[in-house]
């Protein structure tokens, strides 16, 4: 498309507020692009109207000199985001046609600092996935493609089932198709296990999941809500640091929303890393791990060292405990919260003889098999007599996850290193047909920092032998996102930014 | 530990989900496969550790008591798949 949708975030702003570009140009650029791409799948809604109707009020801001620091960057917003008066579904069949008559309060930040949306993005059904293929919508196919496939198989292939094309990740998959496709110059995601990081990592782009409590969940649709967190992805190290400059802060709507300044993190941009001590945590070369996924965290680890920092062993011994541990507590959680779901209040009603009839046939009817087998391992975990068993030794084993960081940070470290994920991105229909924990292997490095509740931040750091993007993950103190944005950028200078491939769907 | 047909049947039943037949042994070997994975979390030794409440330790907020929203009964309905003066329909659960 046009040069406009290939700008860094960064640049827009500057070019906006230099009145070298308008905010309705930026936007319509955008609006075209995203039509011209509808068969990615990467939008679940398009809210053109809207977002022409929110550039023009910023141009009128911006001429008027009362911009605000989003003022007329046009954004995706996961589907999982509540926004007044616009569809949300959490592609799912069970909220097909729920209209929030309310506004997340981190978008409502998002459109106090000026941002334009143009449409709701898809994801993995309630956020549970690793592909974006349990969404109701159907997958959503990365705009890299296959290693040795040509432009017009690809194109055949997007036009029929998309099976063999590149899975974007997920669950925030539509958010990192569009940003690495330039259907957007940001979007909104969620991490409760994986699901900002694993999709940055699988398209070139950059993620970053923030500290439990920096961003308010307030209308997000819940997940599992001791690890739920909000977060953005963007193209740069730099236009993430902007973007969650807008989305944290505290909010008295979530009692688990942290009270405490937001920085501003696009300073840490640029900050030397000199003297900063790093972690490698041996526990992470794990069994079967790629030669080449083990080459680029060596890679990794010697820019960050040409920069000035200190390279440490460390050792997070329950590392391995982190993924089985995940699948009791977020299960159980996700059986709760979605407790809700009734056919009552709102979302889909199947009619039955008596009100459980009407419950049972609703939930079978209104939630996916990837939902509906989390919702059943949950209330087995939780059911009497399974309950200290399961639930509350996973509890424990959290505790210790979280022990092992605290040791790794009270020796010095200021910041772990670690691949991102354990392969690049793998084809649509490839994974967990049989086996639903082959699927859930993709999150063994990044389940670790939701279940201690750290923050954690996705770059790229090169490709693979066939030419597929590979991520790196740097994991910091509570509340020091500013320290992973300064190491990061000294990753995405070292690497170079990844080069996001050309409009082959068009 | 792992779950037979009648226990996927229970567990169905109280997830509220209903499940056909064919459907059961199906469920059954996925929650077996999940089953199985977590199990090598018996090897760690918890004795005396804390089981996790809250991962970033912080004082509970609190607020007077006191109604500090509502008065619109057709936003909080205006979802809801069936009403009637403001109130949610279920089908009938007193004979």
């Amino acid at each position: 498309m046009t040069d406009l949708t290939h700008m860094t975030l960064a640049d827009a702003r500057d070019a906006l507020k230099a009145k070298k570009i308008s905010a309705v140009e930026l936007t319509d650029a955008h609006i075209a692009a995203v039509e011209a791409a509808r068969s990615l799948g990467a939008y679940v809604l398009e809210t053109p109207d809207q977002a022409r109707m929110m550039a023009k009020a910023s141009d009128d801001k911006i001429s008027k000199g009362v911009a605000g620091p989003l003022e007329g960057i046009p954004l995706g917003i996961k589907d999982l985001y509540a926004t007044k008066g616009v569809r949300t579904t959490a592609c799912s069949h069970i909220l097909a046609n729920f209209v929030p008559q309310y506004e997340s309060t981190v978008s409502s930040q998002l459109w106090r600092d000026g941002a334009v949306m143009l449409g709701k993005l898809s994801n993995d059904e309630f956020a549970m996935g690793s592909s974006n293929e349990s969404s109701a919508f159907g997958p959503v196919a990365s705009p890299w493609t296959p290693p040795n496939w040509s432009v017009e198989k690809a194109k055949s292939v997007l036009a029929g089932d998309k099976k063999g094309l590149l899975v974007p990740g997920g669950s925030s998959g539509g958010s990192a198709s569009a940003v690495a496709a330039g259907l957007c110059l940001g979007a909104t995601a969620t991490d409760t296990g994986g699901s900002i990081r694993q999709p940055a990592a699988f398209t070139g782009t950059v993620g970053i999941k923030p500290t439990y409590g920096r961003c308010s969940r307030w209308g997000i649709v819940a997940f599992a809500s001791s690890l739920d967190q909000a977060g953005p992805i963007a193209r740069t190290v730099r236009d993430s640091a902007i973007m969650l400059r807008s989305m944290a802060g505290h909010d008295p709507k979530d009692t688990t929303s942290v009270d405490r300044d937001v920085p501003d993190y696009e300073a840490a941009i640029g900050r030397s890393v000199k003297g900063m001590k790093i972690g490698i945590p041996k526990e992470y070369r794990v069994d079967g791990m790629s030669a080449e996924i083990d080459a680029l965290w060596t890679k990794g680890a010697d820019m960050l060292r040409a920069a000035g920092a200190e390279i440490v062993e460390i050792s997070l011994p329950h590392t391995k405990y982190a993924l089985p541990a995940y699948y009791i507590v977020a299960p159980a959680e996700a059986s709760s919260n979605l407790a809700r779901y009734d056919g009552v209040r709102y979302g889909l009603r199947v009619p039955g003889k008596d009100i459980t009839d009407m419950y049972e046939k609703t939930r079978a009817a209104g939630f996916g098999p990837e939902v509906r087998r989390r919702i059943m391992i949950g209330t087995y975990v939780l059911s009497a007599g399974y309950y200290d068993a399961y639930y509350v030794r996973a509890q424990q084993i959290r505790t210790l996850i979280k022990q092992d960081f605290e040791k790794a940070y009270a020796a010095g470290v200021d910041a772990v290193l670690t691949p991102a994920t354990p392969s690049p991105a793998f084809g649509i229909g490839e994974k967990g047909g049989a086996d639903p924990v082959e699927m859930y292997l993709n999150d063994v490095f990044t389940v670790t920092v939701n279940m201690a509740g750290l923050p954690g931040l996705a770059v790229p750091a090169g490709l693979s032998s066939d030419g597929l993007p590979l991520g790196l993950q740097l994991v910091g103190r509570p509340f020091d996102e500013e320290t992973l944005f300064s190491l990061g950028e000294v990753i995405e200078q070292a690497a170079g930014r990844t080069k996001l491939p050309e409009a082959w769907w068009v | 530990m792992s779950v037979d047909q009648a226990t996927v049947r229970r567990i169905a039943r109280l997830a509220r989900i209903a499940v056909t037949d064919e459907e059961v042994p199906h469920l059954m070997g996925e929650l077996n496969a999940m089953l199985s994975f977590v199990e090598q979390l018996g090897e760690v030794d918890v004795t005396g550790v804390e089981p996790m409440t809250s991962v970033t330790p912080m004082a509970m907020k609190k607020r007077v008591d006191q109604v500090s929203d509502g008065g619109y009964p057709e936003t909080v309905t205006g979802n809801a798949p069936m009403t009637e003066d403001h109130y949610f329909l279920v089908p009938k659960v007193v004979e």
